[in-house]
């Protein structure tokens, strides 16, 4: 046998017994995830392919996240044509405002992704879903428009790096900690047409909420996917969305890897990217001090309820400082829920954010927290590139929760931990 | 076909190639007037049809938004060459046929401003300006079958046509 994890999926869905990295076949997809972003260029494409049906309705997933609630009157035509699209069509995966989040919430926590599915959706971060044990990728609009059409999709077969994630890091440090380690070791480009195999006892330990956030990032490093091989953490996690019996796949013991990289991170410190790569991530403490004018809690890569479990730890009872906004956004409808039943919204009312409905916004600097002229963000999200969040000269760092929670607070870029900075939040505080 | 090189940097991503607050529109007529606006913000009034882009690494990271090559196509843009691309962005520029060459020795032999040659078929690289010519490796047979059929929507169109 001898294959990696993306190797088997693409074999099984290619109607193949094996494949080699390089190969391009025509794979059958289980999901085809889009967005109001994405969507009305696909429909375009599609009807041009004079096909009248989409082949499978039922793998359709439509999710209006990105401009929504609608910013303005192009944006609100861009869900309308999705909206009518997926009446026309049949659609019964199509979420609307009110019901719906950010589609890489979305799509795991509704049950629509099991371990050893193929996955595609017109959105970069669709490698999310690799946190299952599933092989799911981003492409374009007119991949989407063909795979509605065919039902399949063309893939070259992809080489896979093998990460082996070890160490015991103090406790503060994250998932979003590691990834951004990851990715600073591998570089933006240093995965490219490649798949990382994410292994070791500190994914091992990781909540499902956390694998999430680390394959989410691995198209910053240029991969393919991010894949978590499932385990019991996986298939708790799938009872409770409504999967029952998944198999779990995982790579043959002689699979052949591009390169295996094992990665200590038990002397890890809070990470956080400097603009404007999400590769040149460095200690917090060397950009400590620096003043930041919004800070961003949420996005498919850190809106999950453990993220605002961690940021609540540090906001109760505190204020966020005077010269900064602090944005909190849950991804999904669900974890809006959650942070009102557990009393987190409260929390991050009380401690003067701005608590949004679920949306990208902000993320793609679309709307609900543009950045103006030369502002400064500290967000959770994903990307930092030029002009990403807003003004091509804002700048904007990433980090995990428990940073940009204490960095809302004392309003420059802090470790949640320092001394120097407890002082501050205990000033804050009192 | 011959025209003028726009030389870029590695990691020239789609939020610059075309940033988000024009993706609310996808058309060519919404999208190509702003083409590397956030990178370039002269570009568009620059370019003329028939002229190239060349550019280092990974070239097109980040989103997946169509929108960037269908910015940088109706522009005028008759090639991208860059020594790497990000791989949504190739997949895009091949399905929506714009043109893309990946060859390190030939960005590094061009110069901004520099006048080249390029015959696609053959990814044939010519610099006019200060000599050199150089050779793309040739794509992959079953990638050949899609750029020839002129992108993925006529190549999805015959055969669905074909049953
Ligand atoms: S939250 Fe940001 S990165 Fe995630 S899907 Fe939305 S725009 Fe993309």
């Amino acid at each position: 046998m001898s294959m990696t994890i993306a190797e088997k999926i693409l074999a099984t869905h290619g109607g193949r017994d094996r494949v080699e990295p390089g190969e391009l076949l025509f794979a059958k997809v289980d999901r085809v995830l889009g967005t109001d972003v994405t969507c009305s260029l696909s429909i375009e494409v599609f009807r041009g392919m004079g096909v009248e049906r989409v082949k499978n309705p039922d793998t359709l997933v439509l999710v209006n996240d990105h401009f929504v609630p609608a910013k303005d009157i192009k944006a609100a035509q861009l869900s309308k044509n999705m909206r009518e699209f997926a009446r026309e069509q049949g659609v019964e995966n199509y979420f609307e405002v009110g019901r719906s989040g950010i589609c890489h919430s979305i799509l795991p926590d509704k049950g629509f992704v099991r371990p050893g599915d193929l996955v595609v959706g017109a959105d970069s971060h669709t490698c999310t879903h690799g946190a299952v044990g599933a092989l799911a990728t981003g492409i374009g609009s007119t991949d989407m428009a063909a795979a509605w059409a065919l039902g399949e999709l063309w893939f070259r077969v992809p080489e896979t790096i093998r990460l082996e994630i070890s160490g015991e890091p103090d406790p503060w440090i994250g998932a979003k900690d590691v990834v951004l380690h990851v990715i600073s070791l591998l570089g933006v480009e240093g995965a490219l047409y490649k798949v990382l195999e994410f292994h070791g006892p500190v994914i091992e330990a990781m909540s499902m909420d956390g694998r999430f956030t680390v394959t989410n990032m691995a198209i910053e490093a240029g991969a393919k996917s991010g894949i978590i091989p499932a385990d019991a953490t996986t298939l708790d996690y799938l009872r409770t969305v409504g999967i029952a019996g998944a198999e779990p796949i995982d790579a043959d013991p002689d699979a052949r890897y591009a390169s295996t990289i094992p990665v200590d991170v038990g002397s890890l410190r809070p990470q956080v990217a400097k603009p404007y790569l999400p590769s040149n991530a460095t200690d917090v403490e060397e950009v400590a001090g620096e003043h930041v004018d919004q800070v961003v809690i949420g996005s498919c890569t850190n809106g999950r309820l453990e993220d605002f479990e961690i940021a609540a730890e540090i906001l109760r009872g505190r204020k966020v400082h005077r010269d900064t906004r602090l944005l909190v956004i849950p991804s999904s409808q669900a974890i809006y829920l959650e942070l009102l039943k557990r009393g987190l919204a409260g929390v991050f009312v009380a401690a003067g954010a701005a608590v949004t409905p679920p949306t990208c916004g902000p993320c793609i600097g679309g709307h609900m927290g543009v950045l103006a002229e030369n502002e400064v963000g500290l967000y959770t999200t994903n990307r930092n590139f030029v002009g990403r969040n807003g003004h091509p000269s804002s700048r904007v760092y990433l980090s995990g929760p428990a940073v940009a929670a204490a960095s809302a607070v004392a309003g420059e870029i802090t470790p949640p931990y320092d001394v120097r900075v407890n002082t501050k939040l205990q000033a804050a505080k009192g | 076909m011959g025209g003028r090189a726009f030389k870029y940097d590695d990691h020239v991503d789609t939020d610059v190639i075309i940033p988000a607050r024009y993706c609310t529109g996808f058309t060519v007529e919404e999208l190509a007037p702003h083409a590397l606006e956030d990178l370039d913000a002269t570009f568009v009034q620059r370019v003329r049809p028939g002229d190239f882009i060349v550019a280092g690494r990974n070239f097109g990271c980040g989103s997946s938004r169509e929108n960037a090559p269908i910015a940088i196509k109706g522009a005028g843009v008759a090639c991208v060459i860059a020594v790497s691309f990000a791989r949504i962005f190739y997949r895009n520029a091949i399905n929506i046929g714009l043109p893309i060459l990946e060859c390190a020795d030939a960005v590094a032999g061009i110069e901004d401003g520099d006048t080249i040659r390029v015959e696609l078929a053959e990814g044939a690289i010519e610099n006019v300006t200060r000599g050199g010519s150089w050779r793309a490796a040739p794509f992959p047979e079953g990638i050949r079958e899609i750029i020839d059929a002129g992108g993925l929507a006529e190549y999805v169109r015959r055969r669905v046509a074909a049953g």
